[in-house]
């Protein structure tokens, strides 16, 4: 076991442990229950097992994390066609969406064939999944049908992938310790949503977006943004980066997380529906968790991979 | 309960759990109690069909021993075509099956139901008789084999069961499911009112079917 995952899990356990406590306390303060509390005290105990289990895998060494990835993938992939418009027509395309294009970009990862990796969901899969869905003939809104098909894989297949794939990162002087990075990530991406919440919640007034996502302000997000690469910078110790890249990257990655949650807000606003799914006790689906990391993961994979291999 | 072998009981209660456990982890399906809660009362479940998945999505909603006695109401035209039907019906399933075809019948499928009823088992029933094809069409009319059944089991709850999307898990005419998310929606019972007719009573019941769909998102 590597000094950094007892530093990091340990520091984890100790912000859950603090969380739970004022959560216990504050609803205890309240008294009578209220849905906010109730709510509070429900994501902290999903976050008891998200940390669990990304700890498990994490320790267990990259291949295990890989599998999590794809599972998570597989979970997000779910959510998002549920709420396509997909006809009769499409039963192929989605079969093979989610039995061959999910495990073959995972079995690239494994393997590690980044050549194909990095273009199998924009080229292959962009071109073979119109051209099965037409092979049944069914022509009502097809372009539809297929931009959608096209969007899930690569928001939950593709985009996702990059996260396993930091774990092969040929680093110099980093070897054997690259599943360091997707704690960074998770926990600097993760954590910069947790801070835009809590600082909206205390000090926001000014709406950012109020036609996609009301809750958003400005407060929260500046106010997460600077702790959240605060945070990445203090966290400098668990990547190849020096404490001020470490600050930079996570605020590029929080940015980009930023407007995955924008995004995936739009969606469901179009589709009307509050969650995504009911998977993850108090935030709703796998996609409402990981939003942010669609966006997030690929650039910070690339930055990493541009500036530091 | 029956003169089932031990070999035939285990087999049948291992497909059973087997089904359910597929069913969960393909469509991650979730009971939205309604309209009642789950009870250990005999019931009679009516739902839309779509998709041979349907029995095995709603079972897998109930509460185990719920589950572990009820049964589904088959038709034999279909689940008789062949010997891998007929054990996936009656032997893994044990399904009722009963004749559609008027013609030809050889008993009363009534009775059946009933003899199935008074062993003390659930029912499950699809009042419209068929594989909805076109759902975007809404439910289609239902058979009187629903309101009979009100009229002589007057004390056995009817409860409507709205399954959402397994038409897209596993349409008519393919047999590998893609997963995507389902739900089950208990609406509250129903009965026929004393003075009641058959068609009024069915179109009530169609409509308290309908009215249990999750608000669509797609458009």
């Amino acid at each position: 076991m590597m000094p950094e995952t007892t530093y990091l899990f340990g520091g984890l356990l100790g912000t859950l442990t603090v969380a739970s406590l004022v959560s216990t306390l504050l609803s205890a303060r309240a008294g009578t229950p209220d849905a906010t509390l109730v709510n509070l005290d429900e994501r902290i105990k999903a976050w008891w097992v998200m940390i669990a289990v990304l700890a498990a895998a994490i320790l267990a060494g990259p291949y295990t994390v890989i599998g999590l990835f794809a599972l998570v993938s597989f979970a997000a992939l779910r959510e998002f066609m549920t709420l396509t418009v997909s006809r009769r027509a499409d039963h192929w395309p989605l079969f093979a969406l989610f039995f061959v294009a999910l495990p073959i970009q995972y079995w690239l990862v494994w393997t590690n064939w980044y050549g194909l990796f990095a273009i199998f969901v924009p080229v292959w899969c962009f071109l073979f999944l119109p051209a099965l869905t037409v092979l049944r003939g069914d022509t009502e809104n097809f372009l539809y049908r297929v931009a959608e098909q096209q969007w899930g894989v690569m928001a939950t297949v593709y985009c996702i992938s990059h996260i396993a794939a930091l774990v092969w990162l040929p680093i110099a002087g980093f070897e054997g310790r690259q599943v360091l990075l997707v704690a960074f990530l998770l926990v600097v991406v993760q954590g910069s949503d947790v801070l835009q919440y809590v600082s909206g919640k205390l000090f926001g007034r000014h709406k950012l977006a109020p036609s996609v996502s009301p809750s958003k302000t400005w407060e929260g997000l500046i106010g997460g943004l600077v702790l959240a690469s605060l945070l990445g910078a203090t966290l400098w110790w668990l990547t190849p980066f020096t404490p001020l890249q470490a600050g930079g990257v996570a605020l590029v990655s929080c940015l980009m997380g930023t407007l995955g949650g924008l995004v995936a807000s739009a969606i469901k606003r179009d589709r009307r529906v509050k969650d995504w799914g009911h998977l993850i006790e108090g935030h709703g689906g796998m996609m409402d968790r990981v939003d942010s990391l669609v966006f997030a993961a690929p650039i910070f994979f690339h930055l990493v991979r541009y500036g530091w291999t | 309960m029956s003169t089932e072998s031990f070999f035939a009981r285990a087999l049948r209660r291992t497909a059973a759990a087997g089904f359910a456990g597929l069913a969960r982890t393909i469509t991650g399906v979730r009971p939205v109690w309604a309209g009642t809660a789950p009870s250990a009362k005999q019931r009679i479940y009516f739902a839309n069909h779509s998709s041979h998945g349907d029995f095995i999505l709603l079972s897998s909603c109930l509460p185990p021993a719920e589950r572990l006695r009820t049964r589904a109401l088959a038709a034999a035209d279909y689940w008789s075509k062949s010997a891998v039907r007929r054990f996936i019906a009656t032997d893994l399933l044990r399904s009722v099956l009963v004749e559609r075809d008027r013609e030809k019948r050889m008993g009363d499928p009534m009775q059946a139901m009933l003899d199935v009823l008074d062993r003390g088992c659930s029912l499950i029933i699809f009042p419209e008789g068929t594989r909805n094809t076109e759902t975007e069409k809404g439910l289609l009319p239902f058979r009187s084999g629903l309101y009979n059944l009100a009229v002589a089991r007057p004390e056995i709850e009817l409860v409507p069961c709205f399954i959402e999307n397994m038409s897209r898990v596993l349409p008519k005419g393919e047999f590998l499911p893609v997963p995507l998310l389902c739900r089950v929606v208990f609406g509250a019972p129903i009965r026929p009112e004393p003075d009641e007719e058959r068609r009024a009573f069915l179109e009530r019941a169609r409509l308290s079917l309908a009215a249990l769909d999750p608000k669509e998102p797609r458009s």
